[in-house]
């Protein structure tokens, strides 16, 4: 196996007993980028100080020496960061973000920043002002998004993991598509403290590993409270990894909504169902159950969505940094209009009120689910990965390829997406979603069930 | 939908192509998404937090560590002048 196909918890092994070097698995890293990266359009901007950073790291630390790739919205300091938006092209942060910071503090290298939407606006990478990411397992498909290009760098193994971040679908639906692990955190359990805003009320950064241990791994890195986030949560940080291993003994109790199976395209059922079956294998029970169907989801988030666009893109005037409002893609101004209109005054009761009391009905009937199961299956997507050009001329492209992703989203819930098989050659994904703060639950069975499926293991023919 | 107006509110300029692209395509999203409206939210409270976290401050102290200098706050600015960002007259 190439050090670039490692595992984060295999390289530190690897690092801990001298097998190789830190500057070795940059190096294999940077190998893989410079064959592969004009194919699929991975990387928007190398870090040409990775090598000079991984000679100097401290492999004692919990990150020491792994090299790991960024979406291109989170700030980095000096390092260009665009948000893939043409807007912002040169753009380099003054400051850097908590979660960027947090990984650099624990020794993590970052070797680039990836591809994405633009402005994190899609599920596609199709929208990106610098062209699509290119899906590792077919070449004429798109990788999913908005973090395309994270889930393609960690299935291409150009990094050993990354960072990705989700408003709803953001990281488990390219994950699914790529074939990787993808975790999006409960709401305000990672900071969003220089993540370029999209959804102030959804964004949530993540993990996007190998494995679910990996996973973990980084989420014990990044989790927790922020003084710079007034949103990020109190509660204690867990040693994710520990937790994971502990309760993987024990028998969840898990809900299947049968709304969500109908979403489902016919082609991926058999699969979704026999990752069931193993869960149940694995001592778990798992039960049918009723949810709010998904289809309100749509409308709720659209509104919010677009709400928070326009709000938060109103910064963006060319003053301070970036060109000025004309370099707006088409779809972030669509966005922008939309938004602009559901805020409006004698219309936001109508729309974005009318919206949040909506995410009130879904909170209270996933309150409602909980008390009767720990877990609940959550599919990240409805079927696998869509050609190049399925966004054009589809303006909620996104919004209904994350139908599955919504809800939770909408609630702040954290959630997974693992694979689970593949149909025609392409990777589909399966997830499981958890109360608030529920993470080592998830994080458990996702690992119990990687640990006798091999599917997050096999590799795509680049 | 007046989509001069919003655009104006936006601070947007739209080509005419895209004030008709527009026009139509979110008049289609707002009819999807009216689907919503099926729902009874009929004294149902909004929610905007959803993790619950109220009033959260901080002391009123300058963190001096994370200050920004004049060089750094105006670095990435298109133009500026003499330490100062230049910005297009609003009078």
């Amino acid at each position: 196996m190439k050090l670039n196909q490692l595992s984060i918890s295999e390289a530190k092994i690897g690092l801990k007993n001298k097998q190789f070097s830190s500057q070795e698995l940059v190096e294999a890293c940077l190998q893989q980028i410079s064959r592969y990266n004009s194919k699929f359009n991975v990387f928007l901007k190398m870090n040409d100080q990775a090598l000079k950073e991984a000679e100097k790291s401290d492999i004692s630390r919990p990150f020491g020496g792994i090299p790991i790739a960024v979406k291109d919205n989170f700030l980095t300091l000096g390092l260009t960061t665009t948000a893939s938006a043409d807007l912002l092209s040169g753009y380099r942060p003054q400051y850097e973000s908590t979660v960027t910071a947090r990984l650099k503090s624990a020794g993590a290298i970052i070797i680039g920043k990836t591809n994405m939407d633009a402005w994190a606006h899609g599920s596609s990478t199709e929208t990106s002002d610098f062209g699509p990411t290119l899906n590792p397992w077919d070449a004429t498909r798109l990788p999913g998004g908005s973090s395309g290009g994270s889930a393609a760098a960690v299935a291409a193994d150009m990094c050993l993991g990354a960072i990705g971040s989700e408003t709803a679908g953001s990281i488990r639906q390219p994950a699914s598509w790529c074939s990787v692990t993808g975790f999006k955190p409960t709401y305000g359990r990672t900071s969003r403290y220089g993540v370029i805003a999209m959804a102030s009320s959804t964004d949530s950064p993540g993990p996007m590993t190998k494995t679910v241990a990996d996973s973990a791994l980084m989420l014990s890195v990044i989790a927790g409270q922020d003084p710079f986030d007034a949103t990020s949560s109190p509660e204690p940080v867990l040693d994710y990894v520990k937790n994971m291993k502990t309760l993987t003994k024990r028998k969840f109790a898990i809900g299947f909504p049968k709304e969500y199976l109908e979403v489902l395209e016919p082609e991926i059922k058999p699969l979704i169902i026999a990752a069931i079956e193993k869960l149940e294998a694995l001592g778990h029970s798992v039960k049918e159950t009723s949810l709010i169907h998904p289809k309100y989801s749509i409308g709720v988030y659209t509104i919010l969505q677009r709400s928070e666009v326009s709000s938060n893109l109103a910064r963006f005037d060319g003053i301070r940094f970036g060109k000025d409002r004309t370099a707006f893609g088409q779809e972030a101004k669509r966005r922008i209009m939309l938004g602009t209109y559901t805020l409006s005054v004698g219309l936001y009761d109508q729309y974005y009120r009318k919206a949040q009391q909506v995410r009130t009905l879904i909170i209270n009937d996933f309150n409602r689910a909980f008390s009767q199961f720990d877990l609940i299956i959550n599919p990240p997507t409805p079927g696998p990965a869509l050609k190049i050009g399925a966004t054009r001329n589809q303006p909620m492209f996104g919004e209904l390829q994350d139908i599955l992703a919504e809800p939770s989203s909408i609630a702040g819930l954290p959630g997974i997406s693992l694979p689970c098989g593949f149909v025609n050659g392409l990777p589909v994904g399966f997830g499981l979603i958890a109360p608030q703060f529920h993470e080592p639950d998830i994080l458990a069975v996702s690992h119990a069930f990687q640990q006798t499926t091999d599917y997050h293991l096999q590799k795509p023919i680049l | 939908m007046d989509i001069k107006q919003i655009a104006s509110l936006a601070n947007l300029q739209l080509s005419p192509e895209q004030e008709q692209l527009f026009s139509s395509q979110l008049t289609d999203t707002l009819k999807n998404i009216s689907i919503i409206n099926e729902l009874d939210t009929q004294n149902v409270i909004p929610t905007s937090q959803v993790t619950g976290l109220e009033n959260i401050t901080r002391p009123d102290v300058i963190d001096r560590t994370r200050v920004l200098n004049q060089e750094q706050a105006i670095s990435q600015a298109r133009r500026s002048h003499r330490g100062y960002i230049v910005v297009p007259s609003v009078i």
